[in-house]
């Protein structure tokens, strides 16, 4: 291709890197420790084809999840689309560039930030990503800048039928004392088949204030993979808030490394899985430097013989003094035939810290479910306000609400569908 | 008539716990349904409301000539039952203003009727709670959760005055409470009596009867009820106590 042909050198070396180890490590089998319960031999199995340029619903499908008051930025199977975006607001102190033009044009801070967030040795797919490095977004917020409009990111991904795979890319670097949200939605053709696999990388300033909300409402057959990972830096305040309602199968791999003293970070998702679906979240918290506090949350939903596997793994390393760290996982099964794997992971080297944490298994409340019908709700209905309770706590999370309606919209058209899959 | 129970046989578990009840209720009664504990009050008002624990194995229910035991528990509450739980349960997260608007909302779809907006359905519970003397706080809470023992009774009473049904079971909502919760609750129940709303009312203590007076007294023992009258059967058992009632209703 010509514009891989184009990139500058240092893109080919990360590429070229990436690409040596893939091949070294391959597709990762669940011989592996990490891939233990999540099988993806279909993805290696399936020929997918490299998507190429735009398909017929692109378009439709980014204006049905766009939200007012959003500067929005497209990737349109794995590439950045000025044309369905929207830049027209671009405030002062806020750099936008497609990662192809923009490393082409030498942008301040591509070479410096791209792929150094975090190492893809653990983590085979962010390397069969950065393989394909190629385009996506980044977004450069000046020192002390304060964006006050949210930045959507549509990740939209296609091939009018034919089963693809796209490698989206996004970098955000966050200067000392900036704030900026950023919302990304990840949105396919109901019913399509393909394979999404995108690396996010988020660099975090000494008392910047990062938000990332991840709304992944991939086409329920599609394959959805995605690295998000943050370095946050001293007195810097990061925030994930996943939701996860779309894919055949998910694996998401959302990674903090807290690297300065007196950093804070907020980890919370809701993931919801029915069918045969499979929801794999795999978090990483890194406490590298002392007096840092993490809160994670995460409440999942499964449905139907749904599988989801939550691995919550927290290193405080002996630096870490101070450390405040309190992580929960709760999950509610709908059908006996629903099953989860949860699996605390922390490794604590230092050793005046404090550090939580619990998980909890179980099933919809049978009496709080009956005395809701007994004043006149539906079975449906009463299961529904039970789980929108369940997931509030989260829920409450999302600052913007447009994309809070949206996701629970979505949230509450899953619950139904796995009504119907039932009756 | 508003409820026929026509020989109705329950079963808890594998224990059959009521052996065969008849009652007829007309609009705008009130019966009081006495009885010690274990000789199956509770499971009358539970079977009534639909409770899946409860197992019908025989006899008939007619609730204005309708099958009620053909219906769920939320087509029941919807046709105008209301049950006042002797226990009712916490729901974390769930607004007790949301839940029972949407409660409303279900019932007055099920009458034809328009669903109340939020200012329209503020209208009605402002109205509601000031009689009730129960504070706006509780409408912003979670369902139940962290109510005191009387908190709880008295947001029993305000659902139903809420809903307005047509029968209300209440279930010893006299439990727990003490002197001035119980008067505030019967007060409650009071202002609702009318030719057209009936009260089944589920004791074990006279006492209650003081503040809700019935039309009629049932007292059931070992699932059966032995022996019916009016307001001065309750007086009696008081001063008497259970002791002997099956052997009087034989007699």
């Amino acid at each position: 291709m010509e514009t891989l042909v184009s990139s500058p050198a240092w893109v080919k070396e990360r590429r070229d890197a990436a690409a040596k180890r893939f091949a070294d490590v391959g597709f990762p089998t669940t011989r592996q420790e990490d891939w233990r319960f999540t099988n993806i031999a279909p993805i290696a199995e399936a020929q997918f084809a490299p998507a190429a340029g735009s398909f017929a619903q692109a378009a439709s499908l980014v204006q049905s999840v766009a939200f007012p008051g959003a500067l929005r930025l497209v990737i349109l199977n794995g590439q950045f689309a000025a044309g369905l975006s929207d830049l027209s607001a671009i405030p002062k102190g806020l750099r936008i560039a497609g990662l192809r033009d923009g490393a082409r044009d030498g942008t301040d801070g591509l070479e410096q930030h791209l792929g150094t967030v975090f190492s893809i040795d653990a983590h085979p797919l962010a390397a069969l990503n950065t393989a394909h490095l190629d385009d996506g977004v980044a977004v450069f917020v000046a020192s002390g800048a304060v964006v006050e409009a949210p930045i959507h990111i549509v990740t939209v991904t296609g091939g009018d039928g034919k089963a693809v795979t796209a490698h989206p890319r996004v970098l955000i670097v966050a200067g000392a004392n900036s704030q900026v949200t950023i919302a990304q939605t990840f949105i396919g053709v109901p019913g399509d088949t393909y394979f999404n696999n995108a690396v996010v990388e988020v660099v975090v300033g000494d008392g910047a204030m990062v938000t990332y909300y991840t709304d992944q409402r991939e086409s329920e057959r599609a394959f959805h993979v995605a690295n998000i990972q943050a370095r946050v830096a001293a007195k810097g305040v990061f925030a994930s808030h996943a939701f996860s309602i779309g894919a055949r199968l998910q694996r998401h791999d959302i990674g903090i490394a807290l690297k300065g003293e007196g950093a804070d970070c907020t980890m919370n998702g809701v993931y919801l899985a029915d069918g045969e679906r499979l929801m794999d979240t795999h978090t990483s918290l890194d406490h590298a430097m002392a007096h840092c506090t993490s809160h994670e949350l995460y409440k999942g939903i499964l449905a139907g013989k749904a599988r989801a596997v939550f691995n919550g793994r927290i290193i405080v390393r002996i630096d870490a003094q101070k450390t405040d760290a309190k992580q929960t996982n709760r999950a509610l099964l709908l059908s006996d035939e629903a099953t989860i794997n949860s699996n605390p992971q922390l490794e604590i080297f230092a050793d005046d810290v404090k550090c939580t944490h619990g998980a909890a298994v179980g099933q919809l409340d049978e009496e709080a479910m009956f005395y809701l019908q007994a004043r006149g709700l539906t079975r449906i209905e009463a299961r529904g306000m039970l789980l929108h309770a369940f997931a509030g706590e989260v829920l409450e999370g999302v600052k913007i609400p447009a994309l809070r309606e949206q996701i629970e919209t979505a949230f509450f058209s899953a619950l139904a569908r796995d009504v119907q899959l039932k009756s | 008539m508003l409820l026929e129970v026509k020989n109705l046989k329950v079963r808890v578990e594998d224990k059959e716990i009521l052996k065969g009840i008849d009652l007829t209720v007309k609009p705008g009664e009130v019966h009081a349904i006495m009885g010690p504990n274990g000789s199956g009050k509770s499971t009358f008002a539970r079977a009534l409301s639909g409770h899946p624990g409860y197992e019908v194995t025989g006899g008939q229910v007619l609730y204005n000539g309708k099958d009620l035991l053909d219906m769920d528990p939320d087509e029941r509450a919807r046709e105008g039952v209301f049950m006042a739980f002797q226990y009712p349960v916490e729901i974390p997260g769930v607004n007790n203003a949301y839940f029972l608007k949407a409660a409303l909302n279900a019932k007055r779809k099920q009458q034809g009727l328009d669903e109340l907006d939020a200012m329209d359905f503020m209208k009605v519970v402002k109205e509601k709670l000031k009689v009730l003397h129960i504070d706006d706080s509780m409408l912003q809470r979670s369902v139940n959760e962290g109510f005191s023992g009387g908190e709880k009774k008295r947001n029993e009473i305000f659902h139903m005055a809420v809903l307005e049904p047509a029968l209300a079971v209440l279930d010893e909502t006299d439990s727990g409470l003490d002197i001035d919760a119980l008067r505030v609750v019967s007060d409650g129940v009071n202002a609702m009596r009318s030719p057209d709303r009936s009260f089944i009312v589920v004791t074990h203590y006279q006492r209650l009867l003081n503040y809700i007076v019935p039309d009629y007294v049932h007292v059931l023992s070992d699932g059966r009820i032995v022996r019916s009258g009016g307001r001065e059967l309750a007086l009696e058992l008081e001063e008497k106590g259970y002791a002997g009632q099956a052997a009087a209703g034989a007699r």
